[in-house]
């Protein structure tokens, strides 16, 4: 079994690597142009032209038999397919444009109508004296195990095509997908950028049916730049990221679908993305739930850390003694906070190493945890004073998505600010006085 | 600001070569804009001068956005004319610069603020190729013009709604334009973002260039504009701000909206002496 798997995944057999060099480029093509799709918010566009394509099969089909053609020649459908994939994208565009008809519904309605159209071409074909229908049917599930190697090179070279005409257009594409309105007044044709993403979306669909399948080849262009959205906010990453994961799932996809041969590619291929889908979403750097939550338990503990610093600091300021241990009353008593939350905070502290228990229930600052409150309370009064003086500029100097107020202070802003508030006028008594600074800061 | 500077000989030289000895900047001849059959707006005449700072304003539906889009020919006109310095739109269309609505985009797109800034330079980079460091230095410094230049790297969602407006702003300033059309930049901004880009476009004044700026505060009208175009479907009233924003002209342009109309009205009489 494992000598299997290893001939399997390093691509041993003939048939295994025509088939996942096809998967891969198609992988490729679809993370690529998908990501754009998906910004465009036309996602399910894929799925009304996977559909569309079906009549075209069938079409290509009923015209080559009566040629006397060969009537398996996959170029030659998929030549059909791409027909009827850009009509039927053709005319959701044009309803939109023309019509006031909702887009979703200009998208059911052409996906259905275009797929029963083809399904009755089907039934057509089947009744058809001399012909042989058997396997056209298979374009709706994919039939991937019967790829031969013409059908991987034209997949391969067309999905090249695909990527690099994309590459070369990045920035445009980029332009007309963020800012439509912006790109037209810039004096860029937006509709022909338009007809352009749609027609390499038909292009991917078209070269996806043969893999997955009618109903299935969405999966690729939704799949993987919806999993690589989760790891970066950088589109550039985003589309690497994607064709990375399309290609991974086309890759290993077709190797599981190799040793069970029962197991349809196309089905796999889609199960396979969509667990790395699912494992973005959850562990995805940037956007993933995980990573998230983690986030916010850490700036939960900070805020719960800097509460309880600051509060043994002002209650040391009190009485004029830093050295004298706080009881858990007095603490308990300057600041609203419940027991549960200060039982934590002391805890995180105590965890940390910047304070310690010296008698019962009473607790000292430790020369580190003084340090780090000394800088808190510092920062935090500045803030304060800040906000009362010069609200009306706040904004804009403030970094808002800054995770903690008092981490938003540089260096510079804090020395601008001693220099502005004139802080040596303040009354040492008073609520806002700073404690003084200490040669330790940074 | 060099890039704005050279801009502004530039367009000098088109002034000086245009059919007309001195064209209005901007020239709007019965320009009418249909919303399935709907009329948005009607006979739009407009003749504005160059190098000033002129305000759109004008009641909820007016009509606003749909001008300044339908003269960017970014909506279909049923009829009219539009020239900028002399010569038909499509011809000029380089030396127009737009910003849109903040809202009009989705902020939550993968993009830095200092790419959404150097996408007013594509059309200078051109088909195909991508944008170098040279572009992305000139980018940066239109960010440190609006004041923007430590937030270059931050993903856009991350900006507050002032910040989001000002590097609209920014990309719009490297489009190194002579003629501007700003819809509703003051739209949800603090206070000190409202004067520092205000600033800005009166330093694009003093280089000669002309700024259309949908408004809606009338409070402020006075102090920002040197031309003013009132609007509600058909032009009521436009010309030098300081002739054209009256009491009678803000009745006829805001109608039965008592609200409004008391705002303006004290608008005005605050002003008055």
């Amino acid at each position: 079994m494992n000598d299997r798997l290893l001939r399997v995944l390093m691509l041993a057999d003939y048939n295994t690597r025509v088939v996942v060099f096809g998967v891969v480029m198609l992988g490729i093509a679809g993370g690529v142009i998908g990501v754009f799709l998906l910004l465009r918010r036309r996602a399910l566009l894929a799925d009304a032209v996977g559909h569309a394509a079906l009549p075209g099969v069938a079409g290509a089909f009923i015209v080559l038999t009566a040629l006397g053609a060969d009537a398996r020649s996959l170029p030659l459908l998929l030549t059909g397919a791409l027909i009827s994939g850009l009509a039927g994208m053709g005319c959701v565009l044009l309803i939109n444009r023309l019509t006031k008809l909702s887009e979703e519904a200009a998208l059911g309605i052409m996906l259905s109508v275009f797929f029963g159209f083809g399904i009755a071409l089907l039934g057509i074909i089947q009744q058809m004296r001399g012909a042989s229908a058997a396997g056209l049917g298979s374009f709706i599930y994919g039939r991937t195990a019967s790829m031969i190697r013409a059908d991987a090179l034209l997949i391969g070279f067309a999905a090249l095509g695909i990527v690099v005409l994309a590459t070369l257009l990045f920035k445009e594409l980029r332009l007309y997908t963020f800012d439509e309105d912006f790109a037209a007044g810039d004096g860029w044709p937006v509709h022909g950028l338009d007809v352009l993403l749609m027609s390499l979306v038909v292009g991917v669909t078209v070269l996806g049916l043969q893999a997955v399948g009618i109903v299935l080849v969405i999966a690729v262009l939704i799949i993987p730049p919806a999993a690589a959205r989760f790891w970066t906010d950088s589109l550039a990453k985003m589309v690497l990221i994607s064709a990375v994961i399309g290609a991974l799932g086309g890759y290993i996809g077709a190797a599981i679908s190799a040793m069970a041969p029962r197991l349809p590619a196309g089905a796999v291929i889609v199960c396979v993305t969509g667990s790395m889908f699912l494992f973005s979403l959850f562990f995805g750097k940037t956007h993933g739930v995980v990573p998230l939550a983690v986030d916010a338990l850490k700036l939960r503990r900070q805020t719960r850390l800097h509460h309880i610093l600051r509060c043994l600091y002002e209650c040391g300021e009190a009485i004029y003694d830093h050295s004298k241990p706080i009881s858990i009353r007095t603490l308990r008593d300057s600041r609203e906070w419940g027991d549960q939350e200060l039982e934590r905070a002391i805890h995180t502290a105590e965890k940390a190493g910047h304070l310690r228990e010296t008698r019962e229930r009473a607790y000292l600052l430790t020369e580190k945890g003084r340090v780090e409150a000394h800088r808190i309370t510092r920062n935090h009064r500045l803030w304060e004073i800040y906000l009362l003086e010069h609200a009306d500029v706040a904004a804009s100097h403030v970094d808002q998505g800054a995770d903690f107020i008092e981490h938003v202070l540089g260096t510079e802003l804090v020395a601008e600010l001693e220099r502005s508030l004139s802080i040596e006028e303040l009354t040492p008594g008073s609520v806002h006085h700073l404690p003084a600074e200490q040669g330790v800061e940074t | 600001m060099d890039i704005l500077k050279n801009h502004n000989q530039s367009t000098n030289k088109q002034g000086a070569g245009s059919p007309t000895a001195n064209p209005p900047a901007l020239f709007v001849r019965d320009l009418t804009v249909a919303y399935n059959r709907k009329p948005v707006l009607w006979d739009i005449d407009l003749d504005v001068p160059s190098a000033v700072v002129a305000g759109i304003v004008g009641p909820n539906g007016a009509g606003k956005s749909t001008l300044i889009k339908a003269i960017l020919d970014l909506v279909p006109h049923t009829s009219g004319n539009v020239e900028i310095f002399g010569r038909p739109y499509k011809e000029q269309r380089l030396i127009v610069g737009y910003v849109p609505q903040r809202e009009s985009v989705d902020w939550t797109y993968p993009i830095t603020a200092l790419e959404l800034v150097a996408m007013g330079l594509y059309r200078k980079i051109g088909w195909f190729k991508p944008v170098t460091a040279r572009y992305r230095e000139r980018a940066r410094e239109a960010m440190d013009q609006v004041g923007m230049a430590d937030f270059a790297d931050r993903q856009i969602s991350r900006l507050s709604g002032g910040q989001q407006q000002r590097i609209f702003l920014a990309r719009a300033l490297v489009q190194d334009a002579s003629m501007y059309f700003m819809d509703e930049p003051f739209a949800g901004v603090d206070a000190s973002t409202e004067e520092a880009i205000m600033a800005i476009l009166q330093e694009l004044r003093e280089q000669g260039k002309t700024v259309f700026v949908v408004h809606h505060d009338l409070e402020t009208v006075r102090r920002y504009f040197d031309h003013l175009i009132m609007l509600n479907m058909r032009v009521v009233a436009a010309g030098a701000c300081s002739e054209v924003f009256t009491e009678e002209n803000l009745r006829r342009t805001y109608g039965g909206r008592l609200t409004l109309l008391d705002r303006a009205v004290d608008a005005i009489g605050g002003i008055k002496p």
